[in-house]
């Protein structure tokens, strides 16, 4: 598919041209068997099929026929593996064309890298099937009609250009991994999309960040059996069962990480991932090297100084020096403005509140939290903590 | 491919500013026209006068009316464009990375229809 979209310079001409091309190996495979290179055959034959398209349509409509020249030479190359590859990677430079919005690049890596139909796309992020095929169909007339082109950055834009790619996919990996609304089957399919489309990122073009990217889906996804109940309630890290995480997708991840720290070109994707690495090395919550964490962060807020960031720095501190330290950096940041509607933030803070014996703290920051959750085991979590903080409190 | 570049900018900072800003300003400008004259991708450009001197018109009922102003009244104004000459959309952004109003106000990239003549 990436290489006739490179070939026929449409996506619509070349999604035509393949189906054509499926169309036609059905019947002719069937009868003479499997070509020696059915890659090569779709390609070709799917580039014929949309020449000869073009051509019937030439003759009712007065076509530029200069842009069917460049279609013409009649010779049947071989594709080898190596174009096909560096055209995948087109693709998806293209999908994730920052002239594209978030969700469209979203929308169209998935459809056109991935291969998920419009009504898988549309269903993994709830959305109605109109509205994201509409989303698609914009997408492709901006690159058609805006010339997008098809093709890996230089140097000089590539770092830039990798962000967006590495963010959708990211993102991709988040609505699978926190979003717990909708079909949860689904959701995991959305993960898993996300790491196979990091995999194929790294075997592409192993920067540094997408080692990291990659190593912190893996080693997050890692986490995915420890992380709820079979009813499908949530567990805190502290409290998770840490022989079912995934040993085998740990072992990948920390490789990587060590992998992308060694090329000293890093960013905040491996520095999430080393974090991530440190919780996956220890045996239980109480041993986590939380000096070592609380370190990681200080260098991630000083390549991006989010107040997100800030409140996970001052978790971790709450770890390695007692909840009062961690609660008087949460209780900075709140004063300050920032992260009053972000939910983690409450949690967090109730927590804190709730270790050092301050209830009635610890059940106002709950209940702030409580009005601010959106999902239903979230709730049930804090509902549970409210009623006993309650229970204890005296009256 | 064609596509024309329009630049946006705060008019008030921008005669706030003291006349030696102004004018290395305007010598960024001419040398940034000239780059792309020489490379053949310049088709055309202009600046504009102020928006205060803008008039929309319109007709309604069969019947021309004119306001005073320009179509959307924003924060920041349309002051000038470039027509230029590109290969594709990264060229065409290349080229507006380099206009001097991209750094402090921004450039509205737009492709041409283009027609068979």
């Amino acid at each position: 598919m990436a290489t006739l979209i490179r070939l026929l310079g449409d996506f619509d001409i070349a999604e035509e041209a393949l189906h054509d091309a499926f169309a036609a190996a059905v019947e002719q495979w069937a009868e003479e068997g499997v070509p020696a290179n059915p890659r090569s055959w779709l390609i070709s034959t799917g580039r014929f099929k949309a020449i000869d398209r073009a051509r019937r349509s030439a003759r009712f409509e007065s076509v530029d026929s200069s842009s069917l020249d460049n279609l013409s030479p009649l010779t049947v190359p071989e594709y080898n593996v190596d174009e096909v590859e560096d055209d995948r990677l087109r693709l998806i430079f293209t999908c994730c064309h920052p002239a594209l919005s978030p969700d469209s690049q979203i929308a169209l890596t998935l459809r056109e890298v991935c291969g998920l139909t419009t009504e898988e796309v549309a269903n993994a992020f709830l959305t109605p099937p109109p509205t994201l095929a509409q989303r698609i169909v914009r997408a492709k007339s901006k690159i058609r009609d805006a010339r997008i082109p098809y093709e890996v950055p230089s140097r000089a834009d590539l770092p830039e250009r990798l962000e967006t790619v590495l963010h959708v996919i990211y993102l991709v990996f988040n609505e699978g991994y926190f979003a717990s609304v909708g079909d949860s089957l689904t959701r995991t399919d959305l993960s898993g999309e996300a790491i196979r489309l990091g995999r194929l990122l790294v075997d592409l073009l192993p920067e540094p960040e997408a080692l990291g990217l990659l190593a912190l889906m893996l080693l997050l996804d890692a986490r995915r059996a420890g992380r709820a109940t079979a009813e499908g309630e949530m567990i805190l890290l502290e409290d998770q069962d840490r022989s079912s995480w995934n040993r085998a997708q740990i072992d990948e991840g920390t490789e990587l990480v060590e992998r992308a720290l060694h090329s000293r070109r890093f960013g905040p994707y491996t520095l999430q991932a080393s974090i991530a690495a440190v919780h996956a090395e220890a045996r239980d919550a109480a041993s986590t090297d939380w000096a070592q964490i609380v370190a990681l962060y200080e260098v991630l807020l000083r390549a991006d100084s989010s107040p997100v960031i800030e409140l996970n720095r001052a978790a971790a501190v709450a770890m390695r020096d007692g909840p009062a330290v961690g609660l008087s950096l949460i209780d900075a940041i709140l004063v300050r403005g920032d992260l009053t509607e972000y939910l983690p933030a409450h949690v967090a803070r109730a927590d804190l509140c709730r270790r050092l014996g301050l209830t009635a703290d610890s059940i106002a920051s709950y209940e702030r939290a409580l009005a601010l959750a959106r999902q239903e085991p979230e709730k049930r979590f804090i509902t549970q903590r409210l009623r006993q903080l309650r229970a204890t409190s005296p009256r | 491919m064609k596509y024309l570049c329009m630049i946006y900018d705060d008019e008030q900072a921008w005669q706030k500013f003291p006349k030696d800003v102004q004018d290395g300003y305007m010598r960024e400008y001419m040398a940034f026209t000239d780059s792309i004259k020489k490379n053949g991708q310049h088709v055309g450009s202009n600046q504009l006068q102020p928006s205060h001197t803008a008039t929309t018109v319109r007709i309604r009922n069969g019947k021309v009316s004119t306001t005073d102003g320009p179509f959307v009244e924003t924060k920041e104004q349309l002051g000038g464009y470039y027509l230029i000459e590109a290969k594709d959309l990264n060229d065409a952004i290349q080229v507006a990375s380099r206009i001097p109003s991209a750094r402090s106000g921004a450039i509205e990239v737009r492709p041409i229809v283009e027609r068979p003549a």
